[in-house]
């Protein structure tokens, strides 16, 4: 795998491992006695077996072949893998923190081991973990196909995919041993969001130079999608992570942001790591992969665009709808009802834009359970966008809100939607990949696909089931005028919900673990099967290609 | 009719689908143009928050809250106890005859960051302050189900024994001054024997935090522990005073008639 870089390349790497590991080192001094020294400790490990990988092959000799003349794959490969591996533990991780509201006692009575402080971690290990990686992989799968140019450089993509995994290794670490900014879907303390800042410039400088080389005139759609994923993640990360730290060799910091106003951000953030951390980039795997394995070209590409600008323009507003009837001004709840319930537009206009496409292969949708993964997975985005635009109007916030309903709603989105979408993709992308004929077993991406939707109707109508359940029982009357259930009695009958919860989780998982198993399988024992034409088009791809004239 | 109502919007759209063909060949556009486009609504909701002043209420009576409360504060975000309770009651009737008055702005101003919350799996904890007893909280952190035997919350009985360190208390309260909590120098100053002394009632530093802080401050061993101020002393300290910060909401808001 490292025998594809130069010795230039590989000296380059390790002069950055080394380098970060020295910074893991002065973490680790400075703070000897704080959580942020422990943060320092999994750095320099982490970098060091990065370090230990590198040396391994330091010493073999520089690549013989014409590298221009292929896709830059290896960390495509790698990316694949791993976001595989962080799907199992974030799942897993959340099967056990579900586990622990239906039986409480299943946790070692340890500090680090409380629901609290394990939640975030399921959070973050399938968002950024599972999440996170499948977009990193498939990004540069996508940009260079799509550009017929292969990526810039050897060492940025490397620098990109492990810098964003220490980044995650160093949240799921943190959150354990109780560090947290408490902000949702944003803990990670100060350190670990500057280090994500230089990652996630790093990728979008490797973004622009691949399609700055591309032989091909126009961008693709899917190239828009993970653009604005790259270019609004940051702009949200900076801004609702801004905090003073109260010592530089302490982890804690506090936000800069209070009350209303850090509410506002925040899920100004919260709601907008949905739109373009689990929607954008995730329909960039959609506009490509669908297409492809359908064999049909995309609907209609004026829809596309008309997608694309309303959920850039439309999505931004909405996070407010959070925040329905608390301490937050009117109108600003107002403007957050009115653009989600406006977001319904471009929200199904993509999601009919790819059922629309399988017009003509719905035989393949059929018999061909990865394209199936992702049909389903376009049926539940019009699904969980539609049902996300019906909870934003005030009212019917006001029974779902703070209930089980909203946690139903984002496991639709993000078991149906993301998970879905990703699965399908790489189910599509490994024997590509790998140079593969097809998978190892098309009946295990059968079964997947099978445990995943089972799993997935399983946990969200009991989620529905809880979560309206308990929002009528809090606002219920009794005959004399009084509220009739205590909130003990709300939480009590939410037992039977928290164990089918379980239930499809731990389907869910199981799923995950045959898919993991599944492309290993493809890797070591399905033969060589190298596809045609998948290779840059211009040879000399050292030179930034001109995009041809009208 | 409808024809010729939704001309000028298909006009509109043929004329954006021919600029986007040609505007979709720069990357430089489009990064501009995703800039632009996602950047008004978050400008248009947020920064009017900081300049229109009716946005927080004025309470004079706000305080800040103590080192104690403070460190009580940290160690709740640090437990993650906001993934399960709020502290934000709403404008409906049905919680605020559950949890009492409806939460104000002011009350979470010194909040960095703000605790709200997006999910009641426990109770909104925002008037949990003097609910319950000092003992009930201790004990129903060390073990909920000895008290409510349904509950399926963790139990926290490890706070009992951790001792609450205080070294970095006057960073961390300079560094909520930075962003913009008004504690003076002398607070700051005086932090780390403020969070011990309120835990310690007969000790002589207590003065200082009425002194610091107001005659209204609890002052007591919260944990019922004489030998040493542990992280329990601090978690229910916070949760003891959590919204009596200011009287503002019981004084706009009547009680709701039966």
């Amino acid at each position: 795998m490292m025998s594809s870089l130069t010795a230039t390349e590989r000296s380059r790497a390790f002069m950055i491992t080394m380098t970060v590991l020295l910074g893991g080192l002065v973490m680790a001094a400075v703070g000897h006695g704080d959580p942020i020294g422990m943060q320092g400790w999994v750095v320099i490990l982490f970098t060091a077996v990065v370090g230990v990988v590198l040396l391994k092959s330091f010493d073999a000799p520089d690549p013989v072949e014409d590298r221009s003349a292929s896709y830059y794959d290896d960390p495509t490969r790698v990316g694949i893998i791993i976001a595989l591996i962080w799907a199992v533990i974030g799942m897993g991780v959340g099967l056990w923190v579900a586990s622990m509201l239906a039986w409480p006692n299943l946790r070692f009575d340890a500090a680090w081991s409380s629901f609290g402080r394990v939640r975030p971690v399921h959070t973050s290990g399938v968002i950024f973990g599972f999440g996170g990686n499948a977009l990193i992989a498939t990004s540069f799968h996508i940009m260079q196909r799509t550009s017929r140019a292969r990526m810039p450089n050897q060492v940025l993509p490397w620098f990109v995919l492990i810098g964003f995994n220490l980044f995650c290794v160093i949240a799921a670490s943190g959150y354990l041993m109780g560090i947290t900014q408490s902000k949702e879907y944003a803990e990670p303390e100060w350190y670990a969001d500057l280090w994500l800042v230089v990652v996630w410039v790093a990728y979008f400088i490797l973004y622009m130079r691949t399609l700055a080389r591309r032989n091909e005139p126009h961008i693709y759609v899917a190239n828009w999608y993970y653009l604005a994923f790259i270019l609004v993640v940051a702009v949200l990360h900076i801004v609702n992570n801004l905090a003073i730290p109260a010592s530089l060799t302490g982890a804690k910091s506090y936000s800069a942001f209070a009350g209303v106003q850090d509410a506002m951000t925040q899920w100004w953030y919260g709601h907008n790591a949905v739109a373009f951390f689990l929607t954008s980039g995730f329909l960039g795997m959609l506009y490509y992969f669908l297409p492809k394995r359908a064999g049909r070209p995309i609907y209609s590409y004026r829809l596309s665009i008309l997608s694309f600008w309303g959920i850039v323009f439309f999505y931004i507003w909405a996070g407010s709808h959070h925040l329905h009837y608390t301490a937050l001004p009117h109108w600003v709840q107002t403007l957050g009802m009115t653009f989600s319930v406006m977001l319904l537009v471009p929200s199904w206009a993509s999601a009919g834009n790819a059922l629309m496409t399988l017009n003509g292969a719905w035989h393949k949708v059929r018999d061909d359970a990865t394209l199936r993964f992702m049909m389903v997975a376009a049926v539940f985005y019009g699904l969980s966008t539609f049902e996300g635009s019906f909870m934003a109007i005030r009212p019917v916030n006001g029974l779902s809100h703070y209930t089980d309903w909203t946690v139903g709603h984002v496991h639709a989105g993000a078991m149906g939607w993301v998970a879905l979408i990703s699965f399908g993709s790489i189910y599509a992308l490994t024997p590509v990949l790998w140079r593969r004929e097809a998978m190892y077993s098309w009946k295990a991406v059968e079964l997947h696909f099978w445990l995943a939707l089972s799993g997935t109707v399983i946990y969200v109508f009991a989620m529905w089931n809880s979560g309206i359940i308990q929002g009528l029982m809090w606002r219920t009357y009794g005959e004399t005028g009084t509220l009739k259930y205590s909130f003990l009695e709300s939480m009590i009958a939410m037992h039977p919900y928290y164990v089918a919860r379980a239930l499809g989780g731990l389907l869910f998982l199981a799923g995950a673990c045959v898919g993991l198993w599944n492309v290993l399988m493809t890797v070591r024992h399905m033969p060589r099967h190298a596809p045609e034409r998948d290779y840059p088009t211009s040879s000399e791809a050292t030179e930034p290609a001109v995009p041809a004239a009208e | 009719m409808l024809r010729r109502l939704l001309k000028p919007f298909a006009r509109f759209f043929e004329f954006h689908a021919r600029t986007h063909y040609r505007a979709e060949r720069h990357s430089m556009a489009l990064t501009v143009g995703i800039i632009l486009a996602a950047g008004v609504g978050g400008f248009v909701e947020i920064a009017p928050l900081f300049t229109i002043a009716d946005t927080v209420e004025d309470a004079p009576d706000m305080r800040v809250y103590t080192p104690l409360e403070q460190a009580g504060r940290d160690i709740y975000i640090r437990e993650g106890c906001y993934a399960c309770h709020s502290q934000m009651i709403r404008t409906l009737r049905d919680e605020v005859e559950r949890y009492g008055p409806y939460s104000l702005a002011v009350e979470s101003k010194y909040d960095h960051p703000m605790l709200w919350g997006s999910k009641r799996t426990g109770p909104d904890l925002a008037r949990v302050g003097n609910k319950y007893s000092d003992d009930w909280q201790v004990r129903h952190l060390m073990n909920p189900r000895a008290l409510v035997p349904q509950s399926v919350m963790p139990q926290y009985a490890f706070l009992q024994d951790a001792p609450l360190i205080t070294a970095d208390l006057p960073d961390r309260l300079a560094a909520l001054r930075a962003v913009g909590v008004p504690y003076s120098d002398e607070m700051i100053a005086n932090a780390g024997v403020d969070a011990l002394a309120q835990a310690r009632p007969d000790s002589a530093e207590a003065g200082g935090v009425f002194e610091r802080y107001g005659d209204e401050t609890a002052v007591r061993t919260f944990d019922g522990r004489t030998d040493r101020v542990t992280e329990m002393d601090a978690l229910v300290a916070y949760l003891q005073v959590l919204g009596n910060l200011t009287d503002l909401p019981d004084a706009i808001q009547p009680e709701v008639e039966e």
